[in-house]
């Protein structure tokens, strides 16, 4: 079968460039150098849960881990941390959260509407746990402070990159459900703290009308060569 | 030193022509355009779809013949996982009105708007709901909602992408629907890139656009779409059922022949599910974990072709499946990154694909099938590519060219999350080009639909990558996205709308049996069961 030109196929590396890594509490000998989740692979684990995207925008992969002589507990994505020597890993594929319930073309970009979902939200002991375990380097404990203040707007540019791992949640000791907060107010600001794309509701009038439906009955109907013609006409909007 | 020497030295030539090149960038003058004729050629020469012994016609099912990637022809033509004998049909675990097969975008728009219409769905997902492709979706989602745009426009575009060979009626209905979804979006919440004076969408140009019709939410569209449609159908508890780390393994039929549900699997106990529906919406994604011809993927864990494998034996019709989409720009450095996506807004932004002297050999905004085949051309025949320590090949994108033309810390605040994915291996790309290479992207083909989103066969509609037609041999950026969105829609409302109208008879995997004894007759010795669900790298060194 044909591969890739371009592939290349790595071997598993001499022994001095292998390194014990602990996957809850037992020892494997891996490659240097991988990200967690390939060590885990790499000792002959098959994922079901924790894994999803592998690239850092899902949030399956939460981890909580502790190096070699350091007594902190230390916190990351499987799929975007390099594995260290001596490292203790174990893989969080799940910690609770509540969800509020809420229509949204119903609800208000209000501080009352916040509380009314999380009134816990009250209970932030502004210990700044949330932020040190953001994997996103989010500052999570401002924007909990935001919505505590009814601010969905700054919430929304604080939050912006949360992927849901959780586990800021995982480490609360207010026991907050933060992306869970982050999300209700990014939706209340999106729905009601922008302004709505006039352009947009214009085009959706017009199609509803069929302005263009003779034009693309047209287009559909067109001979291959007239079709042809027509795209290598186009003109360009600058860049 | 983030890049080795080597590379280094390197870096230091596109240094070099980068100020001749910006200024040209700023006077409206770009390396020109291939044509047609050219265009033909050099797919031909360099694209991976046209490489002897990839790809072969299928031998048994109903669609004998139909030529795929060798990689999922093995997957249709290997064993069911399921032996028919060994669940009990009578014995239901689940009914429901409508079953969606698949929790990414497409299947989540499809059970809001079959919620919507009054009726009890129930989503079955591989992994949990939104672990999928579409979280991973950077660059955008294309409507011609501008003044200077129209829908009409975009059908070109979207036709010149696909080389004339799309199903014209399924872009009409994708091109129409666009504005409406947009819309939707910015009434349930999405945070669309806006100007915040005025509201006006901050649209972008992606590769074969003629408008600038790229909607973002930052360079998280897709997660920032998925988490929302996500919070939404949670909204729902009482409309819609979601069952986790289920995946259907085979769709059952009744004995008029119609789809009447699937068995599903649940990974954690191991047990299987029979779940009787009364229509069915298959929307599982594409198949970038199959790695066609060794690529590295950009593609999510789950996207392994289950959808076509059970709608295949189901009897449905295959299309475009010959076509693979190779992205221009996958990292190739470092290691850990390998095969990652650097979206196309990176060129919309204004950078640069050069070589290892710096230099330009093609346009940066080409379709992705000839951006793809010059980086490759660049790279192996005419072996200007830079080599990483570990022996890949790539070019350069050059992505300090954004903060030149668009102002510093462009690239830091347009796109977070690709800087900070770089960051942590200490190479800042807003002053560092990356080094890239085609990965394996996105399933053009799939299941035949009609623009009501139906199978040929009767009460299975489809939506999402899972489908063929669409996008006909190559698909423009900003429009998956799109589509996902458009069909799960359609989808969702003719299901619901069919559901009410239709009621399943006896239960049957009578085609399933029909299917081994075809393969055992045909003389095909396979040791591989299907669908492949999850892929395994126990053990190896991905
Ligand atoms: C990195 C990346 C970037 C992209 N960027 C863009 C972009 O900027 N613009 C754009 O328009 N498009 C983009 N695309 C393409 C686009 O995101 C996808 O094509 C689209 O999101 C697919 O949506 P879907 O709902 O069909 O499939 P998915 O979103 O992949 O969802 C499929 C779901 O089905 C589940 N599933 C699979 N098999 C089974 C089974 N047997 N049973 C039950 N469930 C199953 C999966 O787990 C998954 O949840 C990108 C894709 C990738 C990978
Ligand atoms: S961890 Fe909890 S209590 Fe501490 S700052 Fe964050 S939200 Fe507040
Ligand atoms: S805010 Fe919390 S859930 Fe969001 S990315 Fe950071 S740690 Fe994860
Ligand atoms: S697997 Fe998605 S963030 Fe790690």
């Amino acid at each position: 079968m044909a591969t890739e030109l371009n592939r290349v196929e790595r071997q598993t590396p001499p022994d001095d460039e292998m390194v014990s890594i602990f996957v809850m509490g037992k020892e494997y000998r891996v490659p240097d150098a991988l990200t967690i989740m390939k060590a885990i692979e790499y000792a002959g684990y098959h994922f079901i849960r924790g894994c999803g995207c592998r690239g850092g925008a899902c949030g399956a992969c939460a981890t909580v881990y502790r190096t070699a002589d350091n007594y902190r507990i230390k916190v990351g994505l499987a799929c975007q941390t390099l594995i260290e020597p001596g490292m203790h890993v174990t893989q969080i594929p799940f910690y609770p959260a509540n969800k509020a319930i809420y229509d949204v073309s119903e609800a208000e970009p209000t501080v009352e509407e916040v509380l009314k979902h999380y009134p816990e939200i009250a209970r932030c002991l502004c210990c700044e746990v949330c932020t040190r375990a953001c994997p996103q380097d989010l500052e999570v404990m401002y924007y909990i402070q935001a919505a505590l203040r009814g601010d969905v707007k700054e919430v929304s540019r604080l939050s912006f990159e949360c992927i849901m791992c959780g586990l800021c949640v995982s480490r609360c000791p207010a026991e907050l459900m933060h992306y869970n907060v982050a999300i209700l107010c990014r939706r209340l600001y999106a729905r009601y703290g922008m302004k709505r794309a006039e352009h947009l509701a214009n085009r959706v009038r017009e199609i509803e009308e069929g302005k263009f439906d003779e034009e693309l009955d047209e287009l559909v109907r067109m001979d291959e060569k007239d079709l042809v013609r027509a795209y290598e006409s186009r003109d360009f909007e600058e860049a | 030193m983030p890049y080795s020497e080597a590379m280094m030295e390197s870096v230091a030539k596109v240094e070099a022509t980068r100020p001749q090149r910006l200024a040209e960038a700023k006077e409206g003058k770009h390396y020109p355009r291939l044509d047609q004729d050219e265009i033909e050629q050099i797919l031909k020469k360099y694209h991976p779809d046209y490489r002897d012994g990839t790809k072969r016609g299928l031998e048994v099912g109903a669609g004998k013949g139909t030529v795929v990637p060798n990689e999922l022809a093995e997957l249709l033509e290997a064993r069911p996982m399921l032996n028919p004998g060994a669940v009990d049909l009578e014995q239901i675990d689940l009914d429901t009105d409508v079953l969606v097969v698949g929790g990414g975008g497409a299947g989540a728009a499809a059970a809001l708007t079959a919620a919507a219409d009054g009726v009890d769905v129930t989503i079955a997902t591989k992994l949990r709901l939104g672990d999928s492709n579409t979280v991973m979706a950077e660059g955008g989602i294309q409507a011609a909602d501008k003044e200077i745009d129209s829908p009409t426009l975009h059908f070109l575009d979207v036709m010149g992408g696909g080389h004339f060979t799309n199903d014209r009626e399924l872009v009409r209905a994708l091109v129409r629907d666009a504005p409406a979804i947009i819309e939707w979006l910015e009434d349930m919440g999405v945070l669309f890139d806006k100007d915040e004076e005025d509201g006006t969408m901050r649209t972008l140009h992606g590769g074969g656009t003629s408008r600038k019709r790229m909607h973002s939410a930052g360079d998280m569209t897709g997660a920032e779409i998925m988490r929302t449609l996500r919070d939404e159908v949670r909204n729902h508890p009482d409309e819609i059922r979601v069952l986790e780390f289920s995946p259907a393994v085979e769709l059952v039929l009744d004995d008029a022949g119609r789809v009447a549900g699937a068995v599903l699997y649940n990974l954690e106990t191991e047990r299987y599910l029979v779940v009787r529906a009364k229509t069915v919406i298959l929307a599982t994604g594409g198949f970038g974990r199959l790695h066609i011809q060794g690529f590295p993927t950009t593609n999510h864990y789950g996207a392994t072709a289950d959808g076509i494998v059970l709608a295949y034996r189901a009897g449905a019709g295959l299309r475009f499946l010959e076509a693979t989409q190779f992205h221009p720009t996958g990292a190739v450095f470092p290691e850990q990154n390998v095969g990652l996506l650097i979206t196309e807004k990176v060129r919309g932004a204004g950078a640069q694909v050069v070589n290892v002297d710096g230099e330009q050999f093609v346009y940066a905004l080409e379709t992705r099938d000839v951006e793809s085949s010059a980086i490759i051309r660049e790279c192996q025949e005419r072996d200007n590519g830079v080599v990483t320590p570990t022996g890949r090949k790539g070019c350069w994108l050059d992505s300090p060219m954004v903060e030149a033309l668009r102002g510093a810390g462009t690239m830091q605040k347009d796109f977070p999350a690709k800087y900070r994915q770089f960051m942590r291996h200490d190479i800042d790309i807003s002053e560092l080009p990356m080094l890239i290479y085609p990965t394996l992207h996105y399933q053009n083909g799939g299941v035949a639909v009609s623009p009501d989103a139906e199978a040929e066969r009767e009460n299975l509609y489809l939506a999402g990558e899972v489908t063929g037609g669409i996008h006909g041999t190559n698909r423009l950026m900003g429009n998956s996205l799109l589509d996902i969105l458009v069909y799960g829609r359609r989808a969702g409302r003719n299901a619901a709308k069919k559901s009410k109208e239709t009621q399943p008879g006896r239960l049957t995997l009578e085609h399933v049996e029909a299917f081994v004894k075809e393969i055992e007759g045909s003389g095909i010795d396979t040791k591989l069961t299907s669908p492949m669900l999850l892929p395994d790298y126990a053990g190896k060194l991905g």
